[in-house]
């Protein structure tokens, strides 16, 4: 497990929710995913392509995802799929955002692609070359569940040494 | 949240921004913050491409503009309107924040970068540089014709 490649998206997470959600967060569960990730609830998928590819669900149980989307927009919200999807959303943008930041500060480049929800109960399991866990932080709306699998192409950092590589 | 001077027009209306992002969640939440800093929405879109036609629809005083997006993403789009519009002023408004994008937009003729989640409070201070109401400012541009400070 490379912890230099997941840490940017636990210190992302964390400063994201603690500053969206204005309270307390903690981090809590860390596992690795050996089996095939099964969706909690509401959940949206990023890709993000470069020196690292693979993709990050941010997966929410409903109750959670009314919450966070009830904070976020300032106002109640209830059976309101629409408005609490397009939340979950923009938080995993969010938080993909600011986790490529920090790993761009470490000389890595990427492509982020625009979230979509992820609908299917089941997400891509961890491999011989791809780094996948599912880490828990608590938040004052309850746990947001983060699905991290990715793999990183030490040949294509070699290559860019030599012939560089623009985003 | 909290209470903001209004940014205004020389005329002494409103300043009118053009939202642009893929998310209606992300649009609404910058919605609402330029409402409370005293500006009006001229228009929204959710793409590059969308926001060059809007731009030329709506002749905005500044644009909010995203930078991943489908369709076209935020650079080329500032890219586009710049080279057609060379007075357009820009901020962008994205979550991902390295160097490199930075200055991609800034090349392109961007005016300033704001990372997400947007604090209020951030975001005020640049519309405000941007629109040449802090000329206190290291660089601070000069406001356009028509336009002076708040």
């Amino acid at each position: 497990m490379r912890m230099d490649l997941i840490q940017p998206f636990i210190n992302a997470a964390d400063a994201v929710f603690a500053e969206s959600l204005q309270g307390p967060t903690r981090i809590g569960d860390l596992s690795m995913e050996e089996g095939v990730y099964r969706r909690k609830g509401i959940a949206a998928l990023i890709a993000i392509k470069g020196d690292i590819e693979g993709r990050i669900i941010l997966d929410l149980a409903p109750e959670v995802a009314s919450r966070v989307a009830s904070v976020l927009t300032g106002s109640e919200v209830i059976d309101n799929d629409q408005i609490v999807r397009e939340t979950v959303c923009e938080l995993a943008n969010m938080v993909i955002g600011n986790s490529v930041t920090l790993l761009n500060d470490q000389g890595y480049t990427f492509k982020v692609f625009p979230p979509e929800v992820h609908s299917s109960d089941e997400g891509l399991a961890g491999s011989a070359d791809t780094e996948a866990m599912v880490l828990a932080i608590e938040t004052s709306c309850g746990s947001i569940f983060l699905n991290i699998a990715m793999h990183h192409l030490a040949r294509r950092r070699r290559e860019r040494g030599l012939a560089p590589v623009t985003l | 949240m909290p209470q903001f001077a209004a940014l205004l027009r020389k005329d002494n209306q409103p300043v009118r921004y053009l939202v642009v992002d893929d998310s209606v969640f992300a649009r609404k939440n910058i919605i609402k913050m330029v409402e409370l800093f005293g500006g009006e929405v001229a228009g929204e879109a959710g793409d590059g491409l969308t926001a060059i036609a809007e731009f030329n629809r709506t002749k905005p005083d500044i644009v909010l503009m995203d930078i991943t997006m489908p369709q076209m993403e935020g650079i080329e789009a500032v890219e586009r309107i710049v080279r057609q519009h060379p007075e357009a002023r820009i901020v962008m408004v994205s979550s991902v924040g390295y160097q490199e994008n930075i200055l991609a937009a800034l090349q392109k003729g961007a005016k300033h970068f704001v990372q997400k989640p947007v604090k209020p409070e951030v975001l005020y201070e640049i519309l405000r540089y941007v629109l040449g109401d802090d000329p206190g400012a290291p660089g601070a541009p000069v406001a356009l014709a028509g336009e002076h400070r708040a």
